[in-house]
């Protein structure tokens, strides 16, 4: 099967939650209480494991390129989600073989595998992952598994007012993305960029099936700047490690042979 | 056959059926999610509908199974909303089928201190006895200057705007009728 | 727009990418301003002074579209001698008379020609009757060079030489080079190949001149050329599903279904004089004898005939004002005894809250109607009167009924969205428990009432017996058949058997029954045309097969402007509809909204009479004339051109005017009821606005039930700069207690630079941001803002103004023992102060209801 994922273009996000609510509609996920937290108008705050769509709502005292205010300011807005990264942390990390790579290449949690070991959420640079309270499995966007089966289209971007969230064949999206990307810098958004698409972006999770053109550093929506899976350095400390395991057989085999030049 | 199934569902073996070394994807999955598919892949009808908040009139597709409600999303079809929602419209299952809805009617009667449950029929004879009695007590047949009235003053209505047409026609139809004329809607708040 | 219409939006969003320069005009930053390319924030309350300039603007640098001006508008007609403009009279139009507070329009009429208030504007003169209905239009007089200074072109011209960019300054604190910025952009993109669109919503109707906004836009886009053609327009975007519905078959006072007026009892008092008084001799409502004939038909069936003028005695006269605040504050003073409320939550959404429950308080029963007992249903033991021990549960004598609903599931109907376009839902699943839909309410109840009327003899129940009921009903709840009603708003020919199939074939001998005639049509050949799916992938742009707008399927109203003179597309790029010269017939992408055979040469002879009066080129077919009207000749009660008036409560004295505030609008002038200072009041020195959060719907009986919406947006908040809160000594996340005479709610406080400050003249005004979806009862709770709000009204609609007024914010939280002000003002009145009317009004006692009608002759009987 050919790769899908989602690009969230945040230079059309309205911020309107529709995709939160689509989500929780659909997955039939419980609302986390009600909660005002003077953050602008995010009141559900980050992703969890109820909440697999979140929008982030980012207030600068700074123009935003192309856009004519009263006063320096602009409002960023934008929905985020799984990542389902090329390398996930979370699979690679998942012990009991809960957490698979579908044939849509994205990163799926079998809820009844799971047994809430938790091993997952520590390996997630993005901090996606995380246990429900209430049965203590880990749980986060599906891509909509279950709709993708049948061809559908995953809950939140088909909700989409403005079609910020794009879902489609992943090369088919980074097509778009480039071109949107273009159109931006021509019309003189330059801050736009395009965060974790390719491997050459992201080389720390081998890019994301679910990107995102942004209009600031990642840090100003919470994401990380250079996300990298923890098994990303594995491959190169078992080199380090084989050298050292060398030096030290080395080191043991030279004592050894002295030890035993000792007896002679 | 199933022998020879079970020892495909080995993963090892899956594992190299599948080409996939690190066992990390089909060989890992469990039954549930090999059989995994939409719930409303099991719908019984799916209703075309419209919701019921803002006034754009998005298309909603009505998944129903067994007389209940499994799920309400956008229509593609539709030329104003091409399957999406906002997150009202996107709640809509939670406001027809939530928990908050009461199913049945109330009455707190007069200087009383809390609702007490009243059978439709019951309840909808009360108030036609209480309409005939406030029209056939308040009824003006005509003013001071001799004009007719033909009204009476003495009941009100104040619709909100997500009544139907057909609702709104016979609400301004019977209470017209009845000689009401401060009948009013949401259109002028 | 993008936070109460998102999915509306989506189209805006759309047109962005495909290159369209979107300007977002409101005082606060909003998520629709986050993806604007211009975000203008404008003082709560200033948008004619703004809009007017604009006008200025197109007139002074020429930039107006003169063919579609000259000949598609009433730009070249002459206007009478006698009328001067505010101009002249430092704010007031001629007519004004000072002892009874109204004006007298008769000077504002065109040179030598009375003119009937055609379509749109009638339902507005329901306690205003009118001496020119009915009038003849004669031949008028028009100057095409548009140089006569009698013509309307050049009053409209030094009516609004006033409006400069420097009065922006003043009066909207908005630089000079930002207002240019837009002038320009709107500029730029209209004419032949571009349109440009006005899309707005109750930040505007919701004011004591809003009806004036709207026409200051009209004027815009008129002398632009951007009405009638695609991507043009001025888009209400109406909040609710069928709000546009509720207008077109309406449930308000002084209409019957299609915009026909209800009666007045001293003018209307039999048919033939109401037909005279509302007919019109030329346009399309020529036509009015038929739509009523056929809607008393429907109503009446057998009973009405020729004889007995269709039974038109059975229906109630009016006798002035009936509009909800009015019924309200008369209810307040125990002069209505029971009260239906269908799906509102008027003790939430209606100004005035401590009113709206005293006017409970004094029912002798009150029915509700909704999912849940909403707080209108819930006031007797939870309002905030009645939690602060003020009144007492075991004293309040209003017998409640509340009857759960079925959801929009559970039933079938069609609701008319914000295009005018009906849509057919299809019922999904049987309502719960004793849940009806409010079809089977009212319909049950009116059998039970012709039952309970069955025997009587007297004539005043003859309407209720004779009344045509007998619709089927199915299921085991014995739902009445929706599509048969919908049926009967269509209409039907009694003498063809054949459902009615538009409007034309309506008939006023009482052959046809049609039970809102614009509706015709959606009935057509039996077939349920809302019902209509046809996907849009599969049909034009246009998409003509999805559910059915009125009327006749139009979906671009007065859409012949959309050609030129010679019924040619003014552009390719804008082309909708054109004269087919072949076929001699108007075609398009949209039905014509027009005489399809017309052609555009055709020039009627000075004896036509009704339609025939229109030529090839009046595209505004539903105006008598047929030209869309920068002027408004015999208009509203307010004036015949747009004139900037501040709120009734401000934070400034009027920066262009003698006159502060509209001297027509509508006043309740109660105890219960108290304004503020009309500006400068140091006791509220900041500016309040109201409004709606994407996550919550209106006063909240379909979203704070919700916990998917609840905690997205948990309580109730309000929003203030930095600078008001540095000013206050207001934290974000904490609490605040905003205050008006009329009460004192408390509210979290966010900070945000989203709202901003306006220096004026070196004063700096600050506003509050205050949404108004909560209250005291739901999944999510908090003070109601229109605890705040006053009874105060746009003369022409009766709509109140909750989008500017003046409050008082303090950082922490309530007194306990504090409440709203239904027993009187919470600070001691001061009736000192500047004055609201230039010359002062004449103080007359409040009316019956207390409402002063010194104000605005609102009752015809008075």
């Amino acid at each position: 099967m050919t790769a899908t994922g989602f690009f969230t273009d945040t230079s059309v996000c309205i911020g309107c939650k529709a995709c939160e609510v689509a989500c929780k509609q659909w997955n039939q996920l419980p609302a986390d209480g009600n909660f005002f937290s003077g953050r602008s108008y995010d009141n559900t705050i980050h992703l969890e494991a109820t909440t697999w769509r979140h929008v982030a709502f980012v207030e600068r005292s700074l123009q935003l390129s192309g856009q004519i205010t009263a006063r320096p300011f602009s409002w960023l807005l934008m929905s985020d989600v799984c990542k389902h990264c090329k390398r996930a942390g979370c699979l690679e990390a998942c012990p009991t073989g809960a957490i698979v790579r579908t044939e849509f290449e994205s990163v799926y949690v079998q809820p009844d595998v799971c047994n809430g070991c938790g091993y997952c959420v520590v390996c997630c640079p993005f901090g996606v992952i995380n246990r429900r309270e209430d049965d203590g499995r880990a749980w986060k966007c599906t891509l909509c598994y279950d709709r993708q089966k049948t061809g559908g289209e995953p809950a939140c971007a088909k909700a989409c007012p403005t079609d910020s969230i794009t879902f489609g064949k992943l090369d088919e999206l980074r097509e778009i993305a480039r071109k949107r990307l273009e159109l931006l810098h021509s019309r003189g958004v330059h801050e736009a960029y395009l965060y974790g698409m390719t491997d050459d972006d992201q080389p720390g999770t081998g890019g994301l099936h679910a990107f995102f053109l942004l209009l600031d550093r990642p840090e100003a929506y919470n994401l990380p700047p250079e996300p990298a899976v923890p098994t990303k350095g594995v491959g190169a400390s078992w080199g380090t490690m084989g050298v050292a395991a060398a030096g030290m057989l080395v080191a043991a085999v030279a004592a050894v042979r002295s030890v035993e030049g000792g007896k002679k | 056959m199933s022998k020879k199934w079970s020892l495909r569902k080995w993963p090892a073996l899956r594992q190299i059926a599948e080409r996939d070394p690190a066992g990390l994807g089909e060989s890992a999955m469990s039954e549930r999610t090999r059989a995994l598919k939409p719930r409303t892949a099991d719908a019984d009808r799916v209703v075309d509908s419209v919701c019921p908040y803002c006034g754009v009139g998005c298309g909603q597709k009505v998944y129903v199974k067994d007389g209940k409600i499994m799920d309400i999303e956008g229509d593609y079809d539709s030329p104003i909303s091409l399957g999406a929602l906002c997150p009202k419209g996107s709640a809509s299952s939670q406001l027809v089928a939530g928990t908050h809805r009461v199913k049945k009617v109330l009455y707190r009667r007069p200087y009383g201190t809390k609702w007490e449950e009243l059978p439709l029929q019951k309840a909808m004879e009360m108030v036609a006895d209480r309409v005939k009695k406030t029209r056939d007590e308040t009824w003006e047949e005509q003013n001071k200057n001799g004009h007719l009235l033909r009204r009476t003053l003495g009941i009100a209505h104040l619709g909100g705007a997500t009544l139907d047409n057909e609702e709104n026609y016979l609400i301004k139809k019977l209470f017209c009728s009845l000689g009401m004329v401060q009948v009013e809607n949401q259109a002028r708040i | 727009m993008a936070e109460c219409h998102p999915v509306g939006f989506r189209w805006v969003m759309e047109a962005k990418r495909r290159g369209a320069t979107i300007i977002h005009i409101d005082p606060r930053f909003t998520r629709t301003s986050a993806v604007a390319d211009i975000h203008v924030p404008i003082r709560a309350g200033s948008d004619i002074a703004f809009l007017g300039a604009l006008v200025n603007y197109i007139i002074s640098n020429d930039l107006w579209f003169k063919d579609y001006v000259v000949n598609y508008t009433n730009a070249a007609a002459l206007i009478s001698k006698d009328f001067q403009d505010t101009e002249d009279l430092d704010g007031l139009f001629s007519g004004w008379d000072v002892e009874k507070g109204q004006y007298d329009p008769a000077s504002w009429q065109y040179e030598g020609v009375e003119v009937s208030p055609a379509a749109g504007h009638r339902e507005m003169f329901s306690g205003e009757p009118r001496a020119e209905r009915g009038a003849i239009i004669a031949a008028e007089k028009h100057d095409y060079t548009l140089t006569d200074p009698k013509c309307v072109f050049q009053i409209l011209k030094r009516h609004f030489s006033r409006y400069t960019a420097e009065v922006v300054e003043d009066a909207c604190g908005i630089s000079k080079a930002l207002f240019e910025k837009v002038a320009r952009a709107l500029c730029d993109n209209s004419g032949r190949e571009r349109t440009s669109a006005i899309c707005y919503a109750v930040g505007w109707t919701q004011h004591t001149v809003g009806v004036q906004y709207i026409r200051t836009a009209a004027i815009i886009q008129l002398l632009l050329g951007n009405i009638g053609r695609p991507g043009g327009g001025i888009m209400a975007l109406r909040g609710h599903a069928s709000i546009q519905g509720s207008t077109d078959i309406p449930t308000l006072y002084n209409m019957l279904p299609g915009y026909l007026p209800m009666p007045k009892a001293s003018y209307d008092t039999d048919l033939q004089k109401y037909i005279e008084f509302n007919e019109s001799a030329s346009g399309w409502w020529s036509e009015f004898p038929k739509y009523m004939v056929s809607l008393l038909k429907a109503w009446y069936g057998p009973a009405a005939t020729a004889e007995n003028q269709w039974c038109y005695d059975y229906l109630p006269h009016i006798t002035g004002d009936h509009s909800h605040m009015v019924t309200v504050a008369a209810m307040a003073d125990g002069f209505v005894q029971g009260y239906f409320v269908m799906g509102e939550n008027p003790a939430v959404g209606s100004m005035n809250t401590a009113l709206q429950r005293k006017g409970l308080r004094q029912l002798k029963w009150l029915v509700v109607n909704d999912f849940a007992p909403t707080e209108t249903a819930e006031f007797w033991r939870k309002a905030p009167e009645i939690a602060s021990g003020e009144i007492k549960t075991t004293d309040i004598a209003t017998e409640v009924f509340f009857f759960p609903c079925a959801a929009h599931t559970e039933k079938e109907g069609t609701f008319t969205n914000t295009q005018r376009l009906l849509q057919w839902r299809h019922k999904a699943v049987e309502p719960p428990g004793d849940c009806r839909s409010d079809l089977h309410f009212i319909w049950h109840l009116g059998r039970r009432l012709k039952e309970l009327y069955r025997d009587s003899t007297d004539s005043k129940d003859r309407a209720i017996r004779d009344l045509t009921w007998d619709y089927g009903s199915k299921g085991a709840i014995e739902e009445p058949e929706a599509e048969q009603v919908l049926a009967e708003i269509n209409g039907y020919d009694s003498s063809e058997q054949k459902y009615i199939s538009g409007y034309k074939e309506l008939k006023s001998d009482g052959t046809t029954i049609c039970g809102c005639w614009i509706y015709c049509g959606c009935y057509k050949d039996g077939v349920n045309q809302p019902a209509r799916r046809k996907p849009a992938s599969e049909q034009n742009w246009v998409a003509p097969e999805w559910g059915w707008a009125w009327p006749d399927n139009r979906r671009l109203l007065y859409n012949r402007a959309s050609a030129d003179l010679e019924g040619k597309p003014w552009s390719e790029r804008k082309k909708y509809i054109w004269w087919d010269e072949e076929q001699k017939k108007w075609t398009g992408y949209d039905t014509p909204d027009f005489i399809v055979n017309r052609p555009p040469d055709y020039r009627p002879s000075p004896d036509a009479k009704g339609i025939d009066t229109l030529s090839g080129i009046d595209p505004f077919i539903m105006q008598a004339e047929g030209k869309g009207w920068l002027y408004d000749p015999s208009g509203l009660l307010d004036g015949p051109l747009p004139t900037h008036y501040e709120p009734e409560e401000s934070v400034l004295k009027n920066p262009l005017y003698g006159q502060q505030c509209n001297p027509a609008r509508m006043e309740w002038v109660r105890r219960d009821n108290p304004y503020h200072k009309a500006w400068g009041d140091s006791r509220y020195p900041f500016i309040a606005t109201t409004y709606r959060l994407t996550e919550h719907h209106t006063a909240g009986g379909m979203s704070r039930w919700l916990p998917w919406l609840c905690e997205l947006q948990p309580e109730m908040f309000i929003e203030v700069s930095p600078e008001l809160a540095e000013l206050r000594g207001l934290k974000n996340g904490g609490w605040a207690t905003i205050s008006t005479m009329r009460g004192e709610i408390e509210a979290r406080v966010l900070v945000t630079e989203r709202m901003q400050p306006y220096v004026q003249n070196g004063t700096t005004l600050h506003t509050v941001g205050i949404p108004y979806h909560w209250s005291y009862v739901g999944r999510s709770r908090g003070n109601a803002a229109n605890e705040l709000t006053a009874f105060i009204a746009d003369p022409n609609v009766s709509i109140e103004e909750s989008k500017a007024f003046s409050v008082q914010v303090i950082a922490g939280r309530k007194r306990s023992d504090r409440r709203a002000a239904a027993g009187g003002p919470l600070n001691e009145s001061d009736s000192g102060g500047p004055e609201r009317d230039h010359p002062p009004v004449q103080e007359k006692p409040g009316g019956k209801h207390g409402l002063k009608a010194g104000k605005t002759e609102l009752t015809e009987e008075a």
